[in-house]
């Protein structure tokens, strides 16, 4: 177990490690010349040739690539992840200032996406082929395929516009979360819906159901004692996936709700062109990702006894 | 009056490809304490013969026919009654420990479960109960093993779970399904002395395509071809004096007798060959083989063949 | 040669329950159907399409859906309808270069990385890991951002993202298939590695490719029409329908139809590519189910 969970932890760090490479090329491949825009986002867009060479050197951007690329990763190994381009404020204060609001939203669309899916999901496998089963599969379907901004835009229509019951956008009580969240947990729930049913099917079909039954159990108790757990396993890494999902879902879902959290932050500086902003936004949703993975892996070593106990491959 | 009369059994599977009649017309009678033997290839329909009984199958299985248990027909049973006869009255052991044991609850508690759940005791006794029972099928140390995962356990020992767990709410009937199949030989031995023991005072339906096993504990063999019975008989008579073409072919087929194969593949459930089922791997099928179907004809002292030879 | 037989035996029956599976697939059909209708309209916009889609027209701004305008106009008086056909082109134009791009890169790293195994292998599936890594979006929205928004760069970046499912896909299967007895015998025969690879892997490893091609389909019409949304992709005025939501969204109180039905049209066409992809995986699973 110990040595299962050293091993997850040494991927993740490589994996981390590998993330932040990309992220640090995909900023230094970019068309156009760094110290230019680093020159313009602080003073401008008149500049002299000298004042972009005077950026060019005290932010190190002469030095050799890979010399860049270690003083980077030495201050981000410090919490530093440089200041905005656009306001000059240090970028991990203000990301962390958006994590409180992004994290309320998550939390609420997860929750509301797995009180819709797991009964679901487990009722549709248990009922397969019925009528149940065949309305909720196609509604999962449809669920996958609806664009959640699109979503997002047709319950602010009807719900803010034509009935006027909710706010259109912004943050604030709870009445500001309840569309953002339905338009994120929706889609989460479709998918989830999917992998409980098949989960559940799979272990319906397995030979220790029968044993199970052999026994004299009571469906109830087949499907609550033998089956749920073994069903979990999987559902919980799919979470784990969904978790991703939902970093995706934010930065749309907040764009449009104008919901002050991380995904909004991105896409604003993006288009600010706000390079630092960028990368520090994408690093901290990659690191969240990343040790969600790892808190599920854990998780899942907990919920399954063969792994507990033996390396998994 | 015989513990369990089958009468015309019919099992019919719908799946994506055709009906696959697995269980076609069988009677079978197991009396008090008999060990009845089912013999065939993998695939006859033998282990769905066995699921037919408990009614285990998938809901969409069509079983006709009658199964008289203790003078109850178990398909007129609704479920909730039917569940009060399975682990309690028919217990099984069903094939394939590794697949068949919840890899998630510990084994204790999986053989526990149907003790508590059968004589309503409390949870520590029930447990005292499955330790008990861990150690008559012999497993070592069992108050530690009964803490432990089905995955900690070797392939003998988890068939050795298995029969504890069916005889755990001391059935009456067991119906055991190849419980030595993927054994090595020694631990096949073990399993099959300990099936014997624990079989003493019980009856037992034992499916099992090893012949060798089969003489071992049975009383009587009944031998199944394409999902009928082809052959009826006491143990030590099929050995001596194998009738059916297929039995014969099967006793030459064992590595003792000669290692010959029966030529020929076994034939698909879903569309059977016409006539005698097996004529297409027949070294006497004549032209009455083709068209008409063989009935079951007896030839003295208990013993029965489906074959136009003997008619 | 007995071994090739029975293959070919085999490879034909499945072939035609394939299909016979797939024509059961009510929705598999229906997506087909939509799919098709879908490629046709692509086709024949220039003839159906009542307007001209760039044609402004400042009198006719904001109308409601009327007789010479069927779904109403934009907030520059264009004509939705028509605008939205003329999308249809666009959106699978991006789903298939980017899927077909995709998957050729998929099927190539990752037959090479299965196949040869060892460093190549190591490598190409580190880097597939790390991609992985990344939300999907995530990384295209930073791609995208930063080179620029346009039509090409949302293009790029999914492509740049989506190359990875299929390489782990495909790398799986050469990995099973691969120890096969048919490849096996071939090798003993003398048969060069691309002989083997064109010949004998890859009829193993396209039956995957092609569900995840026509699920993915689906998935980059509605990733290159978020980003548009978000403004990273098509630029006015072209009529890509992420692009048409984001301008309608201005206007949602007196014009709703400029917010429904672009949408509507997204996800019909997504949901199309879902229902034949889920068919075809049914169909191609080798577990089939029981009907009752």
């Amino acid at each position: 177990m110990l040595k299962y969970l050293l091993r997850r932890f040494l991927l993740v760090f490589v994996v981390v490690l590998g993330v932040t490479v990309v992220t640090f090329s995909v900023m230094h491949f970019t068309p156009g010349d760094p110290a230019e825009m680093i020159a313009i986002g602080r003073y401008g867009e008149d500049l002299t040739q000298k004042e972009i060479e005077w950026v060019r050197t005290t932010e190190g951007l002469d030095a050799p690539i890979y010399v860049q690329y270690g003083i980077w990763l030495n201050h981000l190994l410090h919490g530093d992840l440089g200041n905005s381009l656009i306001t000059g404020d240090p970028v991990l204060s203000e990301i962390l200032t958006r994590v409180p609001a992004t994290m309320e939203l998550a939390i609420l669309s997860m929750i509301l996406s797995l009180l819709i899916a797991i009964p679901i999901g487990i009722i549709a496998a248990i009922k397969q082929y019925s009528i149940i089963d065949n309305f909720s599969m196609i509604g999962a379907l449809v669920g996958v395929s609806m664009p959640n901004f699109w979503l997002g835009l047709l319950l602010i229509l009807f719900f803010s516009v034509y009935l006027g019951w909710l706010p259109v956008c912004g943050y604030g009580g709870f009445e500001h979360i309840i569309l953002p969240a339905i338009t994120l947990g929706t889609g989460m729930a479709a998918i989830t819906t999917r992998l409980t049913r098949s989960s559940m099917l799979e272990v319906l079909s397995q030979d220790y159901i029968r044993t199970a039954r052999a026994k004299g159990l009571s469906e109830k108790l087949v499907i609550s004692r033998h089956a749920l757990k073994n069903a979990f396993i999987p559902v919980i890494t799919v979470i784990g996936l969904q978790f991703g999902y939902l970093l995706e879902g934010v930065v749309i879902v907040e764009t449009i709700f104008a919901w002050p959290g991380v995904g909004r932050l991105l896409v604003d500086s993006i288009f600010a062109r706000d390079f630092f902003m960028i990368q520090g936004c994408v690093l901290f949703i990659v690191i969240i990702f990343a040790f969600t993975n790892l808190l599920v892996d854990i998780s899942y070593a907990y919920l399954d006894p063969r792994i507990r106990y033996q390396r998994r491959d | 009056m015989s513990l369990l009369q089958i009468t015309n059994l019919r099992t019919w599977i719908p799946t994506r490809d055709g009906i696959v009649k697995a269980v076609n017309a069988v009677d079978l009678e197991i009396e008090d304490n008999e060990k009845l033997g089912l013999i065939g290839e993998t695939g006859c329909g033998k282990s769905i013969l066995g699921m037919s009984i408990t009614r285990l199958l998938q809901p969409s299985t069509k079983i006709a026919g009658e199964i008289v248990y203790k003078g109850k027909d178990l398909l007129r049973l609704n479920e909730e009654e039917m569940r009060k006869i399975r682990g309690k009255e028919i217990a099984m052991i069903l094939q394939n420990p590794t697949t068949s044991l919840n890899p998630v609850l510990k084994v204790g508690d999986q053989i526990a479960e149907a003790i508590r759940l059968h004589q309503g005791l409390d949870k520590r006794t029930a447990r005292k109960e499955a330790i008990e029972m861990l150690e008559s099928v012999k497993i070592p140390l069992p108050e530690k093993r009964a803490n432990e995962y089905p995955h900690e356990f070797s392939g003998g020992m988890k068939e050795r779970v298995m029969i504890a767990m069916g005889l755990a709410c001391d059935p009456s009937l067991i119906i055991a399904d190849e419980p030595t199949k993927g054994l090595d030989i020694t631990i096949k031995m073990q399993i099959v002395k300990l099936m014997k023991e624990v079989t003493k005072q019980r009856s037992m339906l034992f499916i099992t395509h090893d012949l060798g096993v089969a003489a071992k504990i049975c009383d009587n063999i009944a031998v199944m071809y394409a999902g009928e019975l082809v052959e009826y008989a006491k143990t030590d008579e099929i050995f001596k004096k194998p009738m059916h073409p297929y039995t014969q072919g099967f006793l030459n087929s064992l590595p003792n007798m000669g290692l010959k194969p029966i030529r020929g593949l076994s034939p698909s459930l879903i569309d059977p060959p016409s006539g005698c089922r097996f004529h297409p791997r027949c070294d006497y099928a004549e032209e009455r083989c083709k068209n008409r179907h063989p009935e079951m004809l007896i030839i003295g002292n208990g013993h029965y063949v489906r074959c136009f030879l003997y008619d | 040669m007995h071994d090739i037989v029975i293959r070919i035996i085999q490879s034909r029956t499945s072939f035609t329950d394939f299909f016979r599976y797939l024509k059961k697939n009510k929705l598999a059909v229906m997506g087909l159907t939509i799919i098709l209708s879908l490629i046709l309209i692509a086709f024949i916009a220039p003839f159906i399409a009542p307007h001209d889609p760039l044609e402004l027209n400042l009198n006719n701004r904001l109308l409601q859906p009327c007789e010479g305008y069927p779904l109403g106009t934009d907030d520059l008086g264009r004509c939705i309808l028509s605008r939205i056909i003329y999308g249809t082109m666009i959106s699978l134009e991006i789903g298939i270069v980017v899927v077909g791009i995709t998957s050729s890169i998929g099927l190539v790293l990752g037959g090479f990385a299965g196949y040869y195994g060892g460093i190549l292998d190591e490598i190409i599936m580190r880097v597939v890991d790390i991609m992985l890594s990344f939300p999907g979006i995530i990384l295209a929205l930073t791609i995208a951002g930063v080179l620029g928004p346009s039509l090409f760069n949302v293009m790029l970046a999914l492509t740049l993202v989506h190359w990875t499912s299929y390489a782990r896909v495909v790398r799986g299967s050469v990995l099973s298939v691969k120890e096969k007895e048919f490849v096996e015998s071939a090798r003993a025969l003398g048969a060069s590695n691309l002989y083997i690879m064109v010949h004998h892997i890859l009829p193993n490893v396209i039956a995957p490719v092609i569900v995840m091609a026509t699920l993915g389909m689906g998935h980059v019409i509605l990733s290159a029409a978020a980003l548009s949304f978000l403004g990273l992709g098509a630029q006015p005025p072209i009529p890509e329908w992420g692009a048409m939501l984001n301008s309608g969204r201005a206007f949602m109180r007196t014009a709703p139809s400029l917010t429904i039905f672009p949408g509507l049209a997204i996800m019909i066409t997504v949901l199309a590519f879902n229902f034949l992809g889920d068919g075809l995986r049914d169909a191609l699973d080798p577990r089939r189910e029981a009907v009752t």
